[in-house]
């Protein structure tokens, strides 16, 4: 057996590094590259001159009357709607990959406690009382928060084991709340009220302002920062609760962090985008078949794939046919495929 | 640092799992708990590492209560060694052991460089240094033990409770890692581990704690009280304990028969 030495460890261990740093920078470029070109895609063309001159303009200072229509499509239309992808993206893959870490099960996704049931009734009811889109917001927002405090209320009381019971308590609830939305699709006027709940629960980035996006840009910001800052912790918690414990962490104190962001996350995505299943339980798993099991590496790489995979799904449904293709079936024709090749074809090569 | 355990009792309802368990362990100590399943040794354990409050009596470490003390603290004083298994996230060893440093740890930070250092340090010791960058699905169990055997010495905890160490073992591998555990008492560690194996308490530790019906059955030295009928009465079959003379040196070993 040959004689390893603590250089030749410090060696491997960089070179791993630096192979996740490159494909870091890769999964970056892409990004970066699939946001450029989403301002190229649509009916409306804009000139790679006007798109440059709009986006200098606010440091040359530049006239942009001559171009005010491409101005007007690049910010108002493809700015809001490419912003809204990658803010959501972003906010399902690192909900998806939290909850995957503290319930220790890669196949939980991030409406496991009932966050996208929830906000889904509350979209529905504001539908059915013809609010307009930012009250159909407000209360699927408040819909998402309400299902997932109610299951975290169940489970506290519950005897049983803390993360069986919040799992039990999240089904409940949410099949609670998906009753309450088939009960309103069926009072719901035919005409328009049922057609545009169900177009919303299929999910869209199509309709949103830029003066909405504050409403998912707050509540997501306030739940990714913290759980990118205790992102080394959520590799304790999948070693389980005693274990953590004997390593020195408050297991309840981090568990209902990652609850609280995670939920923040999710209700305010769903708040905007309707439902858009999928990312959140798959892309974590890309994220670890290319960089790994550690979630210092999970957290911010699960947020540049979800962003950059939900903006490039969006961009095929704005473009593929005439009329819009709701995002929720998109994700899982253009996701499943790719992911089915992953795992036959074994993703990270297993080189130990 | 010692481990004291006094007058502990724990029920769940009317029904009483451990009562009056009252023993101590010291630095170099290696101290074996023996008893059939079911017997408590897990809910004893729980107690001495503080995850639950017992129904009476206390549990300190190094002078100080171990129950009520924030967990950060408490991780600098008593480490946990689970059984094996195949853990659902495929993490490195080294990763795994580096969870270990998380009690010295601000909560927005990760391990730094000479945390790595350390843990690779702890891996060299161990024998285990090229499985560093190996995920801890394709090591063998006895790597695995080993690797939380390592992630539990980082952490600078001078009591180490072993839950049965060698379950899931083979028997080359279960003779290392008691190997190492040994080594650990000798280097001046409190071990307290579980076994389902008499004879490992007989040629590993310098001291038994025997639990029936959770109650202390023998407490003390394992070639003085782990006797047939101690045994015979504790698992409920006969047992023989004789002596071999193996390379000059005397083993006791046991064996069970159908009496």
């Amino acid at each position: 057996m040959p004689k390893f030495t603590h250089t030749d460890k410090l060696i491997s261990s960089a070179s791993v590094r630096a192979r996740y740093a490159r494909r870091c920078a890769a999964l970056t470029a892409a990004l970066i590259a699939v946001f450029v070109v989403s301002f190229f895609l649509g009916r409306y063309k804009v000139s790679p001159e006007s798109f440059w001159r709009i986006f200098t303009s606010p440091f040359t200072g530049g006239d942009l009357s001559d171009i005010s229509r491409e101005v007007s499509a690049t910010l108002y239309i493809r700015l809001p709607r490419v912003l809204a992808a990658l803010l959501i993206g972003a906010a399902l893959s690192t909900a998806g990959a939290s909850y995957q870490g503290m319930f220790r099960n890669p196949m939980v996704s991030p409406d496991i406690l009932g966050a996208s049931t929830g906000a889904g009734f509350g979209a529905a009811l504001a539908i059915l009382l013809s609010m307009n889109y930012f009250g159909i917001m407000t209360l699927a927002f408040a819909g998402g928060m309400g299902a997932v405090l109610l299951a975290y209320l169940v489970s506290r009381s519950s005897r049983l084991d803390g993360t069986l019971s919040l799992v039990l308590a999240g089904v409940m609830i949410s099949s609670l709340f998906s009753a309450g939305t088939s009960f309103i699709k069926l009072i719901a006027d035919t005409d328009n009220q049922l057609p545009a709940i169900t177009y919303w629960l299929m999910g869209s980035l199509s309709s949103i302002k830029l003066e909405d996006l504050p409403f998912a840009a707050i509540p997501i910001a306030a739940g990714l920062i913290p759980l990118i800052l205790l992102r080394w912790r959520i590799n304790l918690l999948t070693t389980g609760a005693d274990e953590a414990k004997s390593l020195g962490v408050n297991v309840a104190g981090l568990r209902l962090a990652v609850i609280v962001c995670a939920t923040l996350m999710t209700a305010a995505s769903v708040a905007v985008s309707g439902m858009i299943g999928w990312i959140g339980l798959v892309i974590p798993h890309f994220v670890r078949l290319i960089f790994g099991y550690d979630y210092r590496r999970i957290i911010p790489m699960s947020a540049i794939l979800g962003a950059a995979f939900l903006l490039a799904v969006d961009n095929i449904a704005r473009i593929a046919t005439t009329t819009e293709l709701p995002l929720g079936i998109l994700t899982s024709f253009v996701g499943a495929p790719i992911f089915v090749y992953l795992i036959m074809t074994g993703g990270q090569r297993r080189e130990h | 640092m010692s481990i004291d355990a006094v007058k502990l009792c724990v029920s769940y309802g009317a029904h009483e799992v451990l009562s009056g368990v009252t023993f101590s362990a010291a630095a170099g100590d290696c101290l074996a708990v023996l008893g059939p399943n079911g017997v408590g040794k897990s809910t004893l354990f729980k107690c001495l590492l503080g995850f639950i409050a017992p129904t009476d009596g206390t549990v300190t470490v190094g002078g100080k209560k171990i129950l009520g003390m924030p967990r950060a603290e408490a991780a600098k004083l008593i480490a946990y060694i689970p059984q094996t298994s195949v853990p659902t996230f495929n993490y490195t060893v080294l990763d795994t052991v580096l969870m270990g440093v998380t009690n010295s740890l601000p909560a927005f930070r990760g391990p730094n460089e000479r945390h790595t250092q350390k843990a690779l340090e702890i891996l060299e010791t161990l024998g285990i240094p090229h499985l560093a960058e190996s995920g801890v699905e394709k090591i063998s169990g006895g790597e695995r033990q080993l690797a939380l055997i390592a992630r539990a010495l980082i952490q600078d905890a001078r009591v180490l409770i072993m839950d049965e160490p060698t379950a899931n073992l083979d028997y080359g591998n279960r003779f290392r890692v008691m190997e190492r555990i040994t080594h650990l008492a000798a280097n001046g560690y409190t071990v307290i581990f579980s076994t389902h194996e008499p004879n490992h308490a007989l040629e590993y530790a310098n001291c038994v704690l025997a639990l029936k019906s959770g109650k202390i059955l023998t407490f003390g030295e394992p070639n003085a009280v782990l006797t047939e009928r101690t045994l015979s009465e504790l698992y409920g079959i006969g047992v023989y304990v004789g002596k071999l003379t193996i390379g000059g040196a005397e083993h006791s070993v046991s064996l069970p028969y159908n009496r």
